[in-house]
């Protein structure tokens, strides 16, 4: 049954893709359901005029789009409830399917695991495709056809089930490339920029590499194991330096589709330029997929992990959490800024995987239990809240034709939905309490707070400096997250487009929207929902819950014990409201201090103008100053001047680029190097016929001598 | 039920004790300065009186706020109670301490200073946006030296329940911990930076080059400023009790008689009332920094923090 319901979703999706490719075959369908209905002349009478009618000219892409993405909906809904199922049961479901080459089928496992990231990838998938009925009717059909969208939107969704499906390395990687290469296609989708198709060639460059990385981590892990099934390779034993390269060659694989610094330079390009429903799938669901990846390897397949890794993954997870808000925080492009806020959260979960590690490679299960349900829970919470953002980029995107939030501003009175859908988005992300992304930050600490069962004098004191740069993470993310909502909604508008947007109409863009947004605060109230259900993934990988199930109450979250910390949520909402209507009601029932509006204060000079507001670079300023050494920051502020001796200053030039670093320190040399490498090979490439067939001479000579 | 009802009761007494005399602090720390600084004093009830005031003023808004800046005073007074709910004043082993522990409380002042930078940025003049600006850069990197002298603590009593941290230090007596003096001064120097004091920022000046807190709530009036006036009087006094009473808890009531209360209720305002003289010698001793030197200045509040931390892992932990 569970597995009819993970089928049921790959094959929807599937369907939802192939559908797509209808979009242009309007006169052959037609045709052919005139073909079939002379063979029925009573069903004909009946369903003809109701068939042409709704296969009319016009009426027929409205049509098929909503179809396709019902259909892409409904393989969510099933996900999720495949995944629900799997979860609460407990069960571990596996299959054969006769795919494939003929002596390699396909292995199928359902568990836990896979089960909870069905769950990310599901409610993702059902958000996106209510809203994307509606954002993909601002595409042109002639210049961005939606047989091409569709279909690979399909396409790319059955491949993250798939690899969550996938036990065994063949399928696995089948199921990583069609994910891949689909989104490939999604990101090159608006192609006629040659920014878009470069981001696009960044993504399948690195995206391929990444593969290598995974293949090659699972030839380490083979050779020590008879097949290629999943179930043979946790039964191969390794040495303990054969395991670290696996888990290097893994981390390099998984970790460059996760997006970690410094691997992460693909995704501030990718995702800006792929459409908005997209990016959130990518950002929100894709990076998931990977972490989901990265887990199966080492905690399932590698089985015993070594504390060395956790070190490894926490502080390549403390460079990504702070690099990538630090980066975030210098964007104007909103994306943008929010695929660096992606490579931040990422490399918070990296972190908090790393602690995991660090306690079950010595001996403590139970906080190992606590680390990974962390990581997970915030894995979850990412997805939900990023999704969000990037979906409320793609409706201020779609009325504004702006992305970039120098240009914005205003926008809480003209889109008052979207705003306040944008707000819960930047609270959660904010981690701020009552909200998914605080529980999440909350247990982190906690877990590493348990730091003092350790042995090891140096993590003992490693770990308490990550849960420092932890809380200052938050808080820059704070810091950027009311840039952004004070940017984009807040102030006057700063643009022609701004003055003039106005709300949504299309309901299923905001009810996509709104679902999220309700589940953000939903998770932050009951954290317990979800934190139930992903202990029984830790129970199932690590044979380990958390301590006190009783404490786990949908009212109280108390990860370690009651006496150590606890926090009620819903205690504190309550607080909260009786706080906020006393103070309300009793300061607002004098009728004579009702509120008078009134010009803006603009210290009696008159005439203030949009530009006179703190911009974003204004904003983060202070921020250029203090961590200066993170960026590479070209600053130029050139004067027009005029007037006698040019003395006075007529205009101000102020021009601000900030680069990564990891462009010119990595990439760049690596380039130049494939390059240089390219040139001592063309060396040999004289062109000329009779050196060609010396060569061939001298190899078949070599190759005598070597046989004989 | 009974006791749990009556718990809940002293819970709420405490906090409204809490919102009620955090005005009478800030009055006592001015006439402090005033008589060090050779003035004539106000009353300490004076920022009652302003308060009342305030209230009874029609609230001028300006014709570009939206609903945010309407509704931020609410949501930043009820985000700073809820705060005061969590830290012990005059009794522990209360029920609303085990509702949300430490950094659940350090999230509550996150929430607050959200919506205030926010309400900054809504008006859309410069005065906002360069409030909102700096106080995100200084809370920012107040926020892990906090939560680094805060864990030096929690580590110690192996707990983040602050009660129970309370209850740990009481039970040991009087030890001198190398960790514990050095995250006193840790969050002693951020509670500074926090609450927006001298050498930080200047609460009593409208100077555009030095102002920070001042400068986002430049807008409000009426109502809407004496919520944020009293919700700022009201961090000054939660951080004052956060030092007095994790570093100094004697005193406070460990059971729920009349008297036991009683004497809690002395004990911090004693505690407190040394603490604010302290603050304004050191607020008329000290110049006030220059917005750069800020981050210096927080830095070395978090350097002590991770000292202290690392003597404790180095000399206290029992290993």
């Amino acid at each position: 049954m569970i597995l009819v319901l993970a089928y049921g979703a790959v094959l929807l999706s599937f369907a939802s893709g192939l559908l797509a490719m209808m979009m242009n075959q309007r006169q052959h369908i037609l045709d052919l359901s005139r073909y079939w209905f002379k063979k029925f002349p009573s069903a004909n009478e009946r369903c003809q005029p109701f068939i042409a009618d709704s296969l009319e000219e016009k009426q027929f892409p409205v049509l098929l789009r909503q179809t396709v993405f019902v259909l892409l909906g409904l393989s969510g809904v099933f996900a999720v409830l495949a995944g629900l199922s799997v979860l609460i049961g407990k069960v571990v479901v596996t299959d054969q399917l006769s795919l494939g080459l003929p002596w390699l089928p396909w292995h199928v496992r359902f568990d836990c695991l896979s089960g909870f990231f069905f769950l990310i990838v599901g409610i993702a998938t059902t958000a996106v495709s209510l809203y994307g009925s509606g954002y993909v009717n601002s595409y042109d059909e002639s210049q961005h056809p939606f047989a091409v969208l569709g279909l690979f939107t399909g396409l790319f969704v059955a491949g993250m089930l798939l690899v969550l499906l996938a036990d065994d390395a063949f399928f696995f990687m089948i199921a990583w490339e069609l994910m891949s290469v689909a989104s490939y296609f999604l990101v090159a989708f608006q192609h006629e920029n040659a920014a878009n198709r470069r981001a696009a060639f960044i993504y399948l460059l690195m995206a391929e590499v990444g593969a290598l990385a995974i293949i090659l981590g699972f030839g380490v892990l083979a050779s020590f194991a008879d097949g290629f099934t999943f179930s043979a390779l946790r039964e191969s034993h390794l040495s303990t330096t054969w395991a670290s390269i696996a888990f290097m060659l893994a981390l390099l694989g998984f970790g460059m589709k996760a997006g970690i610094v410094p691997v992460h330079v693909w995704l501030p390009e990718a995702h800006p330029v792929a459409p908005s429903h997209i990016s959130a799938l990518m950002s929100g669901v894709m990076l998931k997929v990977a972490l989901y990846g990265l887990i199966r390897f080492c905690f399932d397949l590698l089985g015993d992990v070594h504390w060395q890794w956790g070190v490894v993954l926490l502080i390549l997870g403390t460079v990504s959490a702070l690099g990538g808000i630090l980066y975030a925080m210098m964007q104007t492009n909103l994306k943008r800024l929010l695929a660096y806020s992606s490579v931040e959260n990422i490399g918070i979960i990296f972190m908090v995987l790393g602690l995991s590690m660090i306690f079950m490679a010595n001996g403590h299960p139970q906080l190992a239990a606590l680390g990974l349900l962390a990581a997970l829970f915030h894995a979850f919470n990412h997805a939900l809240f990023k999704n969000l953002l990037f979906l409320g980029a793609g409706i201020i995107h779609h009325q504004t034709h702006q992305l970039n939030i120098d240009m914005m501003g205003g926008l809480i009175k003209k889109m008052p939905k979207t705003s306040v859908l944008f707000l819960i988005g930047c609270m959660s992300i904010s981690s701020l309490p009552l909200f998914n992304g605080f529980v999440s930050e909350w247990l982190a600490f906690q877990a590493a707070l348990q730091v003092d069962v350790l042995d090891n004098g140096v993590l003992r004191s490693l770990i308490p400096v990550a849960a420092a740069a932890l809380a200052l993470t938050a808080a820059l993310a704070a810091a950027c997250f009311v840039k952004v909502f004070g940017l984009i909604f807040l102030g006057l508008p700063r643009s022609h487009h701004c003055e003039k947007a106005h709300e949504v109409q299309d309901t299923g863009m905001l009810a996509g929207s709104s679902l999220l947004a309700g589940l953000c605060f939903l998770f932050g109230i009951f954290p317990g929902l979800v934190i139930s259900l992903i202990n029984n993934v830790a129970g199932q990988l690590l044979g380990e819950t958390l301590p006190n199930d009783a404490a786990l109450g949908w009212l109280w979250l108390a990860p370690v014990s009651a006496k150590q910390a606890s926090y009620a949520p819903p205690l504190v909402l309550i607080g909260a409201m009786i706080a906020g209507c006393v103070s309300f009601w009793y300061l607002r029932r004098d009728p004579a201090t009702a509120i008078r509006t009134a010009e803006t204060w603009d210290c009696g000079f008159g005439g203030l103008t949009h530009r006179m507001q703190y911009s974003s670079s204004a904003f983060t300023m202070p921020f250029r100053r203090i961590f200066a050494k993170v960026w590479i920051i070209d600053e130029q502020i050139d004067k027009d001047m005029q007037g006698a001796m040019n003395q006075d200053v007529a205009a101000v030039h102020y021009k601000l680029r900030i680069e990564d670093h990891s462009w010119p320190r990595l990439y760049h040399p690596i380039g130049h190097g494939v390059n240089k490498l390219a040139q001592v090979v063309g060396r040999i490439q004289t062109g000329n016929i009779r050196v060609y067939l010396g060569y061939s001479f001298a190899t078949l000579l070599l190759l005598l001598w070597v046989i004989s | 039920m009974g006791d749990q009802l009556m718990n809940w009761l002293i819970a709420v007494l405490q906090t409204i004790l809490f919102v009620a005399l955090a005005p009478l602090l800030a009055g006592w720390i001015k006439c402090c300065k005033c008589r060090l600084q050779n003035r004539k004093a106000p009353s300490i009830f004076q920022p009652y009186r302003d308060l009342i005031k305030l209230t009874h003023k029609q609230p001028v808004v300006s014709e570009q706020a939206s609903w945010l800046f309407i509704k931020a005073p609410y949501i930043i007074f009820s985000a700073t109670v809820l705060a005061a709910t969590v830290v012990p004043l005059i009794a522990i082993d209360l029920p609303t301490s085990a509702s949300a522990d430490v950094i659940v409380m350090v999230g509550f002042f996150a929430f607050a200073r959200f919506f205030l930078a926010l309400a900054g940025l809504d008006i859309g003049t410069a005065f906002g946006g360069m409030g909102s600006s700096r106080e995100m850069t200084i809370s920012s990197l107040a926020e892990p030296a906090i939560l680094m002298a805060i864990f030096t603590l929690t580590m110690t009593a192996s707990t983040t329940n602050l009660s129970f941290a309370i209850s740990h230090v009481l039970n040991e007596g009087l030890i001198l911990r190398p960790s514990f003096v050095f995250a006193l001064a840790a969050l002693v120097l951020v509670a500074v930076a926090e609450t927006g004091r001298i050498p930080v920022d200047n609460p009593a000046t409208h100077l555009e080059l030095t102002m920070i807190h001042e400068a986002m709530i430049l807008e409000y009036s009426g109502r809407h400023l004496a919520l944020i006036e009293w919700a700022s009087q009201l961090k000054l006094m939660l951080y004052g009790v956060l030092i007095a009473n994790i570093f100094l808890p004697w005193g406070i009531a460990e059971t729920f008689g009349i008297q036991a209360l009683g004497y809690g209720l002395l004990a911090i305002m004693g505690k407190l009332a040394v603490l604010a003289v302290i603050l304004a010698i050191a607020e008329t001793l000290v110049a006030k920094m220059r917005l750069f030197r800020v981050q210096e200045y927080l830095s070395f509040a978090y350097l002590l923090g991770l000292l202290g931390m690392l003597s404790h892992i180095i000399l206290e932990a029992s290993r």
